[in-house]
């Protein structure tokens, strides 16, 4: 048997933060666990945003061989050695189902210690997804959650994307939503939630929303959603207006797999088909742009659209190497 | 990771005009940058001759990936993270004395595998399993061993210590050694490493 530290794997100097890392995730998972131990992994981490990425690439990679923990067994003796065959049973019928889950919208745990899920669609894709609460989330396409929740509270993520919440309130156990900056409360409620890279919309299908910064130091006041409600938030701005329950229900179309346009540009509206698929619409002048339709379509019928579009407007519409070129 | 309470999470340091959260730049770190990490890993030695400098230019990249990001998510990642390495190379081609031509024509050529979609990212489950197999077996016996004991039988540090008959600095060893191999085996695609150290 080969003596303990020959194995010591020699570390390239550049790349010492790695190896911190990995001592301090391996710390943390296989030893005692102090707050003064956090404490120092958090001075640590706060020295350098390398650090804080080094940790992240080591926890993902402890993380992913999670997954192995239904292999044990060539190592294991004796109790584990009964139980095997019913892990390989177990395991076979977990990959079965995971591999569908996969295929569809990626739903995969990060952590089985603690109540976190995330959730995820591809480009046009949708997902309804029912939490263990009975609340009801709808990812439309390209989204990502987070979802975790203890006794306190339940708080999902919005990284990015769009989803509707159709909640099971409990006064004692909050329904919260997080999309950058903002928090969003439920008292009693369906919702809807668009997070786009520089600005955040919620509309406010039936009962009451509360809006708030998640810093508290921003200082902005919390915002009561109504029914109807819709509030568009930017870095540095909000903005809530009542819409008739015509054009909500509008705003809802891709939950039955629809665009509905009123009184939409065609800049708009390509940008809206481009949401969902691989091939990409692109209107070629500003003017051309601000037109405005109306009409509903399938997301993924683009065909439908661009010959709407030639038809109505007489525009052209030209495929350009994966683009959809749409032109006077 | 996953089990890191919330509160610790929020960085001070965090200004609130970020568009992500600490934990939501962590999530799409994880989801988004590190599978590109092995065509991330291809293009750097491709164009970089100085092996030894590997490590150290991915983890700039990814720091200046993760800087940018928490102001605005990029719409493609793949396409930026590629940009960002691109740049970093050329910035450091400049600060160095000798020009290394065939690096210079290469990224020339780049701007054309930047923008093309990447491959496949979609695992499925039975696929990522064997895989995390072949990583295991990758890494050297007592360190898998070590490995093994803890992650997939549950036991804790001194357990694996008195079951190896080794010391805890040693356990310790074995398994920060593990993880860092595993990282650079599954992220980056790296199956050059553990039997042979």
């Amino acid at each position: 048997m080969s003596g303990a530290g020959e194995e010591a794997v020699s570390m390239p100097a550049a790349d010492r933060v790695g190896a911190q890392a990995a001592q301090w995730v391996q710390r943390r998972q296989f030893w005692n666990w102090s707050e003064a131990d956090q404490r120092e992994l958090d001075v640590w981490l706060d020295e350098a945003m390398g650090h804080r990425i080094a940790y992240w690439r080591m926890a993902a990679a402890f993380e992913r061989t999670e997954r192995l923990v239904v292999l044990r067994s060539s190592t294991e003796e004796s109790v584990l050695h009964l139980r095997k065959k019913w892990f390989r049973r177990a395991w076979m019928t977990a990959i079965a189902v995971a591999a569908v889950v996969l295929t569809g919208a990626a739903a995969f745990e990060l952590s089985s210690g603690t109540q976190e899920r995330i959730y995820a669609t591809a480009l046009g894709e949708h997902e309804t997804i029912t939490l263990a609460d009975g609340s009801q989330m709808e990812l439309n396409t390209d989204t990502l959650v987070r979802v975790s929740a203890n006794a306190q509270r339940r708080i999902v993520s919005l990284v990015k994307g769009e989803a509707y919440f159709t909640v099971r309130h409990d006064a004692m156990r909050p329904f919260i939503v997080v999309a950058g900056e903002r928090r969003l409360t439920d008292i009693g409620t369906k919702f809807l939630v668009r997070r786009d890279a520089d600005r955040l919309a919620v509309a406010v299908m039936e009962g009451r929303v509360k809006l708030d910064a998640l810093n508290i130091q921003a200082q902005s006041p919390a915002t009561i959603l109504g029914t109807g409600d819709v509030a568009i938030a930017t870095a540095d701005r909000l903005s809530v207006t009542k819409k008739p329950a015509r054009e909500l229900i509008g705003e809802l179309g891709w939950r039955r797999g629809l665009l509905v346009f009123q009184h939409t540009t065609l800049g708009e509206a390509a940008n809206e088909f481009n949401r969902y698929n691989a091939e990409k619409l692109v209107v070629v002048d500003t003017k051309t742009a601000s037109l405005q339709i109306n009409g509903t379509f399938r997301e993924n019928d683009v065909e439908a659209f661009t010959g709407a579009v030639q038809d109505v407007f007489g525009l052209q519409v030209r495929n350009m190497g994966g683009e959809i070129v749409i032109s006077r | 990771m996953a089990e890191t309470p919330e509160n610790r999470r929020e960085n001070a340091n965090w200004r609130s005009s970020d568009a992500m959260s600490v934990s939501d730049l962590e999530l799409w770190f994880v989801r988004e940058v590190l599978p590109l990490e092995a065509e991330l890993m291809q293009f750097l030695t491709h164009n970089w001759r100085n092996k030894s400098d590997i490590a150290d230019l991915r983890q700039d990249v990814y720091e200046h990936v993760c800087e940018a990001a928490r102001k605005q998510i990029p719409d493609q990642a793949r396409a930026f993270v590629f940009r960002v390495a691109r740049n970093l190379l050329i910035n450091r081609v400049r600060r160095e004395h000798v020009i290394p031509i065939e690096a210079v024509a290469d990224m020339e050529a780049l701007g054309i595998a930047i923008d093309a979609p990447g491959p496949e990212r979609n695992v499925i489950a039975r696929d990522e399993l064997r895989r995390l197999q072949a990583a295991l077996e990758l890494l050297p016996p007592r360190c898998r061993e070590a490995f093994v004991l803890g992650r997939l039988n549950g036991l804790a540090g001194h357990e694996i210590a008195a079951r190896m008959g080794v010391t805890p600095g040693v356990v310790s060893r074995h398994l920060a050694s593990s993880l860092y191999m595993l990282a650079d085996i599954l992220y980056g695609d790296r199956t050059d490493i553990g039997k042979s150290s």
